[in-house]
């Protein structure tokens, strides 16, 4: 049985992480591909900013929707545009989007042991222009899925998701494909109840589009308390 | 048998125990108990006839949202009110319990309890627990002396002032109130500055959320208001999210009769006075 004893003054280490808070939701589908993401940012009981959304336009066939720490987004964000660029000037051609994915593990995974304190899904058309959704963790792990919540929110979404996209734990219910405007109904109608009750999430929705004639964006209000 | 030393004051042997749980419970990556918290707004005010109280409605267990529209403004006796923040258990108990005081204190002695003898009581209750009752509170009413309002904190010290803000919405409250707040002003602007505080908790505390509660206190009586604002309310949803009946698959299903024997049976009729 182990002793009750006091332990003492507790010493605290400077941490090089924050948590600003966010949702990032993506979903694919025949033709399409959805990412969409609060646009709220917040440290510890705050709010820094209200209008800062967390879908990064890569290519006009991908977006990437990253949440965590800001500070790892925004940087994770400019090293992903400078290889883009070095890609494209030296094999005169834009990444597809899985050459993105496969990119953005082996970036992730160089940081190994200090890793990017972000949770990344790529959502974009892969070659054959089919909608294509890649989901990350935070050191290069991935897996291409056909929908994905990621974020602070994403326990609350990713269920409702799982039943609404993948039909799961339904019987005898039509498999009917999605269509565009199913799948943008359905984000703006998750992300309103996941700012219900996520204190994180809120302020504002940024859906992004993305469809063979490039990335559309719309943005939709939120709660804002 | 070895005779143990009686010490005096306060036993925190189970204080740390809890710490030396909840650092075991840790390394085995549990997460601890945490108790709900109300990581509220509330602010009060003393205005020409009275007292104000206002309160947000969100209650959260961690960083999520557990109640989106609980009351925070508890009823001491019919002219003093308190608000919570802190712990929502510790604060709707020590409510309570200085509640239940107050009744009989007004039935022993046939007068309205001094706003100050509530406060009392709970700074004496909340030092006793040297700050392990983790709440704290916003007293006003009327009583014989007038209009008053004060603060109390976990550890068990009191303030009475003239406004007050408490929780985690207290510094964005508190910077309305700094603005705005007259002394002797009327119900009206003294109604729309509270509002304005809480509003700005509501908005600007992650852990603040949902709807203004007041609670207007005079010398005749209190009028608990809920909900007269609305920072933000839930968006339309457009989609139908309700399932046929057949949707979930029944797996078995068994059915067992309850048989009921009448043994007995007798009518009493009471007398209505």
């Amino acid at each position: 049985m182990k002793e009750y004893h006091y332990t003492g003054p507790v010493e605290h280490r400077f941490s090089p992480y924050a948590f600003n808070g966010g949702t990032v939701l993506a979903v694919a589908g025949e033709d399409f591909a959805i990412v969409a993401s609060d646009t709220r940012l917040s440290e510890g009981y705050s709010i820094h900013c209200r209008d800062s959304p967390k879908c990064y336009r890569l290519t006009d066939t991908t977006v990437i929707g990253c949440s965590g720490f800001h500070g790892d987004c925004l940087t994770l964000t400019k090293i992903i545009d400078a290889r883009l660029k070095m890609y494209k000037h030296s094999n005169n051609k834009m990444m597809t989007s899985g050459a993105i994915a496969a990119m953005l593990s082996t970036i992730l995974y160089g940081r190994r042991f200090f890793p990017y304190y972000v949770y990344n899904i790529i959502g974009g058309l892969d070659e054959e222009g089919k909608g294509a959704v890649y989901s990350f963790d935070p050191v290069g792990s991935y897996q291409r899925d056909t929908y994905k919540a990621g974020g602070s929110a994403s326990a609350m979404l990713q269920p409702l998701l799982d039943n609404q996209i993948g039909f799961k734990n339904m019987e005898g219910v039509q498999h009917v494909p999605l269509t565009k405007e199913k799948a943008v109904q359905l984000v703006k109608d998750v992300f309103i109840s996941a700012a219900e009750r996520d204190v994180y999430t809120g302020d504002a929705l940024r859906i992004c589009l993305i469809t063979k004639e490039g990335v559309d964006e719309q943005t939709i209000p939120l709660r804002k308390d | 048998m070895m005779q143990q030393q009686e010490a005096g004051g306060f036993n925190f042997e189970n204080s740390r125990r809890n710490a030396v749980l909840e650092s075991s419970l840790a390394e085995n990556g549990f997460k601890y108990l945490n108790p709900r918290k109300t990581g509220t707004t509330i602010a009060g005010l003393i205005y020409k006839d009275g007292v104000i109280l206002g309160a947000d409605t969100r209650t959260t267990d961690d960083m999520m949202v557990a109640d989106k529209n609980c009351e925070k403004i508890h009823c001491i006796s019919p002219t003093i009110y308190g608000c919570g923040a802190g712990v929502a258990a510790d604060a709707l108990l020590c409510s309570q319990m200085i509640a239940a005081s107050a009744q009989l204190h007004s039935l022993n002695t046939g007068r309205r309890p001094p706003v100050a003898m509530m406060t009392r009581q709970l700074k004496q209750t909340l030092f006793r627990y040297q700050g392990q009752v983790s709440c704290s509170l916003i007293v006003g009413g009327v009583d014989d002396s007038g209009p008053q309002l004060y603060s109390v904190y976990p550890h068990g010290s009191s303030y009475r002032l003239p406004y007050v803000t408490m929780g985690s919405g207290a510094a964005a409250a508190a910077a309305v109130l700094e603005d705005r707040f007259k002394p002797y002003m009327e119900l009206q602007d003294a109604l729309q500055v509270l509002q304005d505080a809480v509003l700005a908790g509501i908005l600007c505390d992650l852990v603040s959320g949902g709807s203004v509660d007041v609670c207007v206190i005079t010398e005749t009586g209190a009028d608990l208001r809920r909900g007269v604002e609305r920072a933000a309310v839930r968006g339309n949803r457009t989609g139908d999210y309700r399932y046929k009946r057949g949707t979930t698959v029944v797996l078995t299903k068994s059915t067992t009769n309850l048989r009921h024997d009448l043994v007995h049976e007798s009518v009493q009729t009471t007398d209505q006075d």
